[in-house]
């Protein structure tokens, strides 16, 4: 478990690291690296893997929404039959169950504002257990995933010293 | 045109630069050096350190403080010295917060050396110790520690280098440069011999919170040797915090009064920002820190493990930040190996006779240092040595 730990922690922080690479890291073989990444994906504890992107780059701009939803549960499913009908469209990037004011907080990523508006008034507003629905528009994302985007901390230390 | 070298002190007209010095000026006019030769963290100093300052700052603390340093801090230190190896030192009279380690073992050999004194000194070291000794009028006397023993410091060397006019035993443990940790037998063994012949010993324990393998031992929690131990000890490396200038010493109430005496005539007090950051270090920088030391212990094994691979003999360090693998083989010195790594592959790495003569044939590597930059030096170094 312990170098499982280890594992997870090192594709966290850079998922193109190669199995070579966290072998020679963790002083392991490459073999036992590779079947505990294989038993990591067969168990679901490594769901995917993906890149860090910061959009606001690229010209071809994508809109994102948090929204939060309040919901009443359902008995016996409680709040996971409503959640999954949200997490199934594939506009949906992130649902949360939350404690606190509302229930639900979903990320939501579209081409247009417009694009947004659409899926919220006319999919998750009228959603059968759905009470009400708060859009807040994503302006500027600063860190995402643990990552600083446009970090500009860079070296600064002098190439030799004691 | 006169020649202003005659005015000089004849002490520090005569002592040579450091041999760090040479080879800096020469990676400085490279660009685009990957640079193992830094001996400093390659992370910024942990945000909520920064913040804190940033804090104390807005509400003020921009004055000097008391000679020893804040009272706030000691008491942080000498609790930090309780929890991590059970020894108290008071804080109103055992403790002074210095700049850094570098103006703390100065301080303790100034307050201590008389001209003749000898001090002991295990080589390879760190560059300061042999000129600081020097300047406050005591001889160095080296004990050279090599691979063959692990660089590993011995009650034997010890006892062969004592003289009537021994006065200092200096330890560095963990040590800059070889990374070498003192092991436990060792140290009582040398404790023995230090009670014998009366020494006092300077502990440089900077390194302390980077070990691997072993948990650090404390020299002063050692029988007997509590009293006549300066341990000296700081931030620049557990907690990133080279730039701040902040450290201590921990001694007997007279050993520190006569190096504050010095410190409050030559330096006044460390600075308060520095020494509030430092606080805010100690009390909650231990999860930050913790993280880095385990991505330095990963960067280890891949660096021991790609030297040997090259064929160059590599001592699995157990502390500190760096490696000192022996480059005899290539049957270049080190500063020709140095030298023409750097030209030939733009990597940088120090030579390990700049860590005293006793450091030729082996060199420096730096493992504070991205793990992408530290992969792509190590691949430049071994197609270097293939090609000797
Ligand atoms: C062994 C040793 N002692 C002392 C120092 C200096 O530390 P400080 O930044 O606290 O002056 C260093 C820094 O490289 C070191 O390696």
């Amino acid at each position: 478990m312990q170098l499982d730990k280890a594992i997870l922690e090192l594709l966290e922080q850079n998922g193109k690291i190669t199995n070579d690479e966290i072998a020679t890291l963790l002083d392991i073989p490459e073999e036992e690296v590779q079947k505990l990444i294989e038993d990591l994906e067969q168990k679901g504890i490594i769901a995917g893997y993906q890149t860090v992107i910061n959009w606001d780059k690229v010209e071809d701009e994508k809109v994102n929404a948090v929204i939060e939803v309040k919901i009443t549960p359902q008995r016996e499913v409680g709040f996971d039959a409503v959640a999954e009908r949200i997490y199934r469209f594939p506009e949906v990037h992130s649902v949360l169950l939350m404690s606190g004011d509302y229930d639900l907080v979903v990320f939501l990523e579209g081409k247009t504002m417009k694009d947004v508006a659409q899926f919220v008034s006319s999919k998750l507003a009228t959603m059968e257990h759905v009470l009400s629905t708060a859009t807040h528009f994503v302006l500027k994302t600063y860190k995402k995933h643990g990552r600083i985007l446009d970090d500009n901390e860079t070296d600064r230390r002098l190439v030799i010293s004691p | 045109m006169s020649n202003w070298q005659q005015y000089l002190n004849s002490t520090v007209r005569d002592m040579p630069p450091s041999g760090i010095r040479k080879f800096f000026n020469l990676a400085a006019e490279m660009d685009d050096v990957i640079s193992l030769g830094v001996g400093e963290p390659d992370f910024v100093t942990p945000w909520h350190i920064r913040e804190a300052c940033v804090y104390s700052l807005e509400r003020g603390y921009t004055t000097y403080t008391a000679n020893q340093g804040l009272p706030a801090l000691r008491q942080v230190i000498s609790k930090y010295l309780i929890d991590s190896y059970n020894i108290e030192y008071n804080p109103k009279s055992e403790l002074l917060i210095t700049v850094g380690v570098s103006e703390a073992l100065d301080l303790a050999l100034r307050a201590i050396v008389e001209p003749g004194d000898e001090v002991l000194i295990p080589e390879p070291c760190f560059v300061s110790y042999m000129p600081c000794t020097t300047l406050a009028g005591g001889k160095a006397v080296p004990l050279n520690t090599s691979i063959e023993n692990n660089f590993q410091v011995t009650a034997e060397m010890v006892e062969r280098a004592v003289t009537p006019n021994t006065k200092i035993l200096f330890l560095c443990n963990p040590n800059n440069p070889t990374g070498a940790t003192i092991s436990k037998d060792n140290l009582l063994a040398i404790a023995e011999v230090v009670k014998q012949h009366d020494l006092i010993v300077i502990s440089d324990e900077i390194y302390d919170q980077l070990t691997y393998k072993d948990e650090h031992i404390c020299f002063a929690t050692l029988p007997g040797m509590k009293e006549r131990t300066i341990l000296l000890n700081g931030f620049s490396k557990a907690y990133a915090m080279t730039g701040w200038r902040v450290g201590y010493a921990a001694s007997n109430p007279d050993f520190i009064a006569a190096m504050t005496k010095i410190h409050q005539y030559t330096m006044l007090c460390a600075p308060i920002t520095a020494q509030m950051s430092a606080m805010e270090a100690l009390k909650n920088g231990k999860i930050a820190m913790i993280k880095m030391v385990e991505q330095y212990n990963r960067r280890r094994k891949m660096v021991v493990n790609a030297f040997n691979e090259m064929g160059l003999d590599c001592f699995e360090p157990g502390g500190a930040f760096y490696a000192f693998p022996s480059i005899q083989k290539t049957g270049m010195s080190s500063e020709e190996f140095a030298e023409e790594l750097l030209k030939e592959t733009k990597v940088a790495l120090i030579p390990g006779n700049a860590f005293g003569p006793s450091g030729q044939g082996y060199v420096r590597v730096s493992y504070a240092t991205s793990l992408q930059d530290l992969t792509e030096a190590v691949k430049r170094i071994a197609s270097f040595v293939k090609k000797r």
